[in-house]
């Protein structure tokens, strides 16, 4: 696991040092004497060979010194950025997975139950679009229709101004609660609403997807037919026979999509103006920012990695097979 | 014909009374583009209590269709299922759904081939015997785990109260197959159907299931309905065999009748194929030629002429018709022994 993030790291380094321009155009501009150039580059240490730089870089990473960010809120050390960044996307993802998931599985249940019924192709077809339809197309739509054209929701950010609430966490609907000002827990959470919304369509749409094909597969297997030998209520069946072996697939398959929420993150955030780790990362890619680049690209490294440990604990919960062997 | 003369009360010890009586069963699928095949086709039989009646044919043949059918466990959609399966006094196969779950498990219960899939893998072996027993007779989980523990014992399965926590794939086969029954038999059901319950076995396991079995049906006095391909189980254990050939039973009689004086060819096809250990070594099984692919319709035939070495021209012009009655008979225009 420590070997994934290393190597990782190693690749997220040379990918950024390959990239045209480099830190050096970045902070002088294009037009500069090249002796300007050398003698920043030599401030930075970018003469020497790549491995030490490679080097240099794991250690100062190891102290979590990653630099100072440039553009995205210059000044300020780029770890700290990530991490004022981070609970507004934790939010914003937790409540997209949640929706994704109180509603991908039912209906993957229930569109497996009804095979071939038009409750069942709708929801395919629904999901279809759901994964073909860019994420920034769903985000636009959404905002323009119930933000502009209706005016039902905030267009974007992730408190109205005016709202003067206490921060906690930095998770506002979790620090209203908290703190019992439930004005602006509300508030916060309308703003969620829409930015959720949008990046859930594609992790629900895989759930749903993977619900309904293992839950097919589960159905034709023998032993649910001895559960209804047995003569067992559906209620049962349903829960401690089908859906807890349907279920297996789906975790890998939930985890998979956490690790691909940044992804969506970045384009939903970048629409509804949501100051989130995504954003974060759209700006620092768009005015190469490159310390603050190297921090959340690492962040997400070790977040992949830490969701895929979560998913096989979580395996061998529900998995006998795996915990006793 | 000394069979002819046989009444019921002579086989196995059961009553005169039927407890489940089958009457022209027949067992339709219908998928889309497809024409309707008639997997089971007006099957009938009797099951008296206490007794063992065996259903015994090559694979295709409807045995399976026929007791799923009885238990209300075909698929939803795709088949159509016709005739009367009085059980009780009650037809089963015009019970309602949660009337027909009250019976499931409870009056009537059933086990399956493959003892490894037919459990589930991620519950353990405790909960998969409680859980009949808290569905039918009102039992906590609490109450039913000590009688859970006993079944086991009962069925032969060696320390039961560390078996409770293991989960399927920590048994051996033979031991899945022994939970199995114990699930079955949790509730004391007067029916018990067995679905090739040995066919996934090993030889020695497989006679320990058998004997296991046998004991059961004695001690406890439950009807077994013994689905097989293989007639030496029969021999072992039925008091009664219909043959099914293509969805008909083609022969039935007692165990002792069959065995000794089988009229339809195809009953003397699978007498043959039965190995035995008087048999010469390497000396070939003579198993029935051809397959059931090559079957012909039953509604102008016998479904069995392209692959009999007794077929006379009748075979394939007409259906041939029962002949008998609900205790024996066969169906053959040209029978071994001669016509009765
Ligand atoms: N759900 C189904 N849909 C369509 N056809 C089916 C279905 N189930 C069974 N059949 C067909 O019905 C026929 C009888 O099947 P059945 O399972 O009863 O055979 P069997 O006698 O139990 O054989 P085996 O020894 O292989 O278990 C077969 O030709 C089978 O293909
Ligand atoms: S009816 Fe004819 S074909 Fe059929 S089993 Fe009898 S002799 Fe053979
Ligand atoms: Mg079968």
């Amino acid at each position: 696991m420590c070997v994934v993030v290393v190597v990782l790291s190693m690749l997220v380094f040379g990918w950024l040092r390959s990239l045209p321009g480099g830190p050096v155009s970045a902070m002088l501009g294009e037009r500069q004497t090249p002796e300007r150039r050398a003698a920043l580059e030599a401030a930075l240490g970018l003469d020497q060979p790549l491995p030490v730089q490679y080097a240099k870089f794991m250690e100062r990473a190891v102290h979590g010194n990653f630099g100072v960010s440039t553009k995205v809120l210059p000044g300020e050390d780029a770890l700290d950025v990530f991490l004022s960044r981070l609970p507004a996307t934790i939010e914003l993802s937790f409540l997209a997975m949640l929706l994704a998931i109180a509603l991908g599985i039912p209906l993957g249940y229930i569109a497996a139950r009804r095979q071939g019924s038009y409750v069942d192709t709708g929801a395919v077809i629904f999901s279809l679009v759901g994964v073909a339809v860019p994420v920034f197309f769903t985000a636009f739509l959404l905002k323009y229709s119930f933000a502009v054209e209706w005016n039902l929701l905030p267009v974007s950010g992730r408190q109205s101004t005016g709202v003067d609430a206490t921060r906690v966490t930095g998770m506002f609907v979790l620090d209203g609660i908290l703190t019992r000002e439930w004005d602006a827990s509300w508030d916060a959470l309308k703003h969620l609403i829409l930015p959720s919304v949008a990046l859930a369509t594609i992790p629900f749409a895989v759930i749903f997807r993977i619900t309904r094909a293992s839950v097919l597969d589960v159905l034709d297997e023998d032993y649910v037919r001895t559960a209804e030998a047995k003569g067992l209520t559906s209620r049962v069946i349903r829960g401690r026979h089908v859906l807890r072996n349907a279920m297996l697939p789906v975790t890998t398959t939930i985890g998979l999509q956490v690790g691909g929420l940044l992804a969506g993150a970045v384009l939903t955030e970048s629409v509804f103006s949501f100051r989130g780790v995504g954003d974060a990362l759209a700006t620092a890619f768009r005015e190469k920012d490159y310390p603050v680049l190297q921090v959340l690209i690492l962040a997400a490294a070790v977040i992949y990695v830490l969701v895929n440990l979560l998913v096989d604990i979580a395996y061998a919960v529900i998995d006998p097979r795996i915990r006793t062997r | 014909m000394t069979q002819q003369t046989h009444r019921p009360s002579q086989f196995g010890g059961g009553s005169a009374e039927p407890l489940l009586s089958v009457r022209d069963l027949r067992v339709t699928f219908q998928r889309h583009g497809e024409e309707a095949f008639h997997a089971v086709d007006g099957v009938s039989f009797d099951v008296r209590p206490g007794q063992t009646v065996g259903l015994v044919g090559e694979s295709g043949c409807g045995k399976s269709v026929t007791s799923l059918a009885i238990m209300g466990l075909l698929p939803d959609r795709g088949n159509h299922v016709e005739g009367t399966a009085v059980f009780d006094g009650e037809d089963l196969l015009t019970l309602s759904r949660s009337a027909m779950r009250d019976r499931r498990g409870s009056d009537i219960a059933m086990i399956f081939q493959d003892p490894l899939s037919s459990l589930n893998p991620v519950v353990t072996i405790g909960r998969q015997v409680t859980e009949v027993m808290e569905r039918h007779q009102g039992l906590s989980r609490k109450e039913a785990t000590p009688k859970a523990a006993d079944l086991l014992e009962r069925v032969g399965i060696p320390d039961p109260k560390a078996r409770l926590a293991n989960y399927p794939h920590q048994l051996s086969g033979g031991m899945r197959q022994r939970a199995l029954i114990a699930m079955a038999l949790a509730c004391n059901p007067r029916l018990l159907i067995a679905d090739e319950p040995t066919t996934a076995l090993d030889v020695t396991i497989q006679a320990q299931i058998l004997a296991l079995l046998k004991e059961l049906v004695v001690d406890t006095g439950t009807a077994l309905v013994m689905i097989t391909h293989d007639l030496g189980v029969v021999a072992g254990l039925c008091d009664e065999v219909n043959v099914l050939y293509g969805g008909k039973v083609v022969e039935r009689g007692g165990r002792h009748g069959l065995f000794k004086n089988p009229r339809h060819p195809y009953t003397v096809g699978l007498l043959n194929s039965i190995p035995r250990l008087d048999a010469v070594r390497g000396e070939k099984l003579s198993p029935v030629p051809g397959s059931v692919a090559d079957n012909l319709p039953w509604t102008s035939a016998c479904a069995f002429a392209p692959r009999c070495s007794n077929a006379i021209a009748p075979c394939t012009q007409e259906t041939p018709q029962w002949d008998g009655d609900e205790v024996v008979g066969f169906r053959c225009f040209n029978p071994m022994g001669g016509p009765r």
